[in-house]
């Protein structure tokens, strides 16, 4: 488009501002992990990798880390079946009630999360004591059942997405040479959703992993998670620095999710798949 | 019905095979069964639950619910101006939260759909993206270390200009809430952009429309709906926010904050407390409704 030179100055610095606007506050996090001061303050008082060394080797951070990556692995799986056949059953057949499918699947995400916590809260209330020993950490089943199900909208988005591009032609042409149904899939239709699952599942896994509102309702009290620990330790000043680390530290492999399902889906335009 | 029997059947898995594939209502209850099943008891019921508890009233000695209708739990919501005003107040921040994400927004998403190259799209796209990826706590709790008054980064840069930083309250939230929620709605505008054609933004300028007469003519009405689509997630996120509240809202209380301060002591009440959101939701998605802009989520 042609822009006058003024405009594109115009915007340019918008962008700037908005980027600035993105991107200090998480520098700051990452800065601070080295403020050799223990209360913080700005600017940092000096240089120091001391806290770094204490929060790598800190127990309580470091179940909890585990107790997200299980939590997060669980509710994936569980996602991605349900995800994928609602997908299947939306994007291959027309019947009656699809519309209210299609609306019943992005209510958990749709509403205020305060509304999907303290729902779940209610309805898992029999199970709330309940938690497994998994790997030396406690897990809990009402929170991996909560985060499945605002998980399974975004896996349905990414699968019918593709079903919907791909369209039949592949699976008729399968199925006219002779293929039945589960071969078809095995061969035809799963390898072409796979990038499909894989971009899906990475933000499933990025959303549980990262999920506090709905955690703090549905977490059996003995289970967790690094977003409860880290939410727990703000309260304790003497936490500060190691949460400083912690939080660097997630802040830096954030950037792992965006390279990975850039390189997934080959399309940068389409960085983190579809929410 | 002779056929299905005479038909040779090599194996179990080629005979269900087949028995699939001629009964295209068996494979779609398949389907649906588990997932519909699962979203129907567990998201579902969950909601019906909470509201059926919304009307029940609890026991002052066992802080447990009492299975009888009552509408006192509304009714000590509405005729309570305190409960009013929280309300209002999580309504108006939603509000400015969504106005502050379109104004920085918008510019942001036109700078990467026509301004910058082609090639450097991806990269900031990408630039744009990987903060949603960064925790939520981590983020608010950046912007706890940004706002804290006097020693904060804010409150540095500021102090030389003989002002002071928002500090922790209203403000701070606002702020914190639209950090959180940009990305939202930058995505929604950048792929209604993207869908616009250049050729539309040439035939303005060939008809002598400047720069301003083209962005208030033809490209804000195209991008309506998809800045509209952008708001039904920055402002449902942030009506249901309890945890940046309690960490950068010092005293200031939202409907969240309500919600997660009362339910364990009374439990219908918070539910009708989280009721007010929902209803708040519906009433905004059937406005948004009419501009179109459901279609383009």
């Amino acid at each position: 488009m042609t822009l006058s030179r003024p405009a594109k100055w115009a915007f340019g610095l918008m962008a700037v501002v908005c980027l600035a606007f993105i991107y200090v506050p998480l520098t700051v996090v990452v800065i601070n992990s080295f403020n050799a001061s223990r209360v913080f303050s700005w600017p940092p008082q000096g240089f120091t990798t001391e806290w770094w060394h204490a929060a790598l080797n800190n127990p309580g951070a470091r179940s909890a880390a585990l107790t997200s990556v299980l939590v997060a692995v669980a509710a994936t799986l569980f996602a991605l079946v349900m995800g994928s056949l609602v997908a299947f059953a939306l994007g291959r057949y027309s019947f009656f009630g699809r519309q209210t499918v299609s609306l019943l699947i992005i209510l958990p995400l749709a509403l205020p999360g305060i509304v999907t916590a303290l729902a779940l809260r209610t309805a898992f209330k029999p199970w709330l004591g309940t938690s497994w020993e998994w790997l030396g950490v406690a897990v809990g089943p009402t929170v991996i059942a909560a985060h499945a199900t605002f998980c399974i909208v975004v896996i349905y988005n990414n699968v019918i997405a593709r079903l919907r591009r791909m369209g039949t032609s592949p699976e008729e042409a399968s199925m006219d040479l002779g293929a039945g149904v589960f071969t078809t899939f095995r061969l035809v239709t799963f390898p072409l959703i796979r990038p499909a699952l894989v971009a899906g599942a990475v933000l499933a896994f990025g959303l549980s992993f990262d999920e506090i509102v709905v955690t703090l309702f549905t977490a059996p009290a003995d289970v967790t998670t690094l977003p409860i620990w880290i939410f727990q330790s703000l309260f304790r000043p003497n936490q500060g620095p190691i949460v400083n680390v912690v939080a660097a530290l997630l802040v830096l492999i954030s950037v792992i999710p965006v390279y990975l399902s850039q390189k997934l889906s080959g399309d940068p335009g389409h960085a983190g798949g579809r929410i | 019905m002779t056929a299905v029997q005479d038909a040779p059947v090599p194996s179990r898995a080629m005979g269900l095979s087949t028995w699939l594939y001629r009964r295209p209502r068996a494979r779609l209850a398949a389907l649906l069964a588990a997932p519909v099943l699962w979203l129907a008891l567990a998201y579902f019921g969950a909601l019906f639950l909470l509201l059926m508890t919304s009307f029940y009233t609890v026991d002052d000695f066992t802080s447990l619910p009492v299975r009888a209708f009552s509408l006192d739990n509304y009714q000590t919501i509405f005729s309570n101006p305190a409960y009013v005003k929280v309300i209002l107040r999580t309504v108006a921040i939603a509000a400015s939260v969504t106005v502050v994400a379109a104004l920085l927004g918008t510019p942001m998403a036109f700078f990467i759909a026509k301004v910058v190259p082609q090639r450097w799209r991806g990269l900031m796209v990408a630039l744009v993206v990987t903060p949603l990826w960064a925790s939520y706590l981590v983020k608010v709790y950046a912007w706890k270390t940004m706002l804290q008054p006097d020693t904060g980064v804010v409150a540095w840069l500021l102090n030389p200009f003989g002002l002071s930083g928002p500090g922790y309250g209203v403000v701070a939230v606002t702020i914190t809430l639209t950090y959180l929620w940009l990305p939202f709605m930058i995505l929604p505008v950048y792929a209604g952009l993207e869908r616009l054609p250049d050729s539309m933004l040439d035939a303005s300028a060939d008809l002598g429309a400047r720069t301003g007469r083209t962005l208030r003519s033809v490209v804000l009405p195209l991008v309506y709906p998809s800045i509209v689509a952008g708001s039904v997630f920055t402002f449902s996120l942030s009506l249901g926010d309890y945890i940046t509240v309690q960490i950068v809202g010092s005293k200031t209380q939202m409907l969240g904050s309500v919600v997660y301060g009362s339910y364990t002591t009374d439990l219908p009440f918070a539910a009708a407390m989280a009721t007010v959101p929902i209803v708040i939701m519906v009433v905004y998605l059937a406005i948004v409704r009419r501009t179109g802009a459901l279609d383009s989520l």
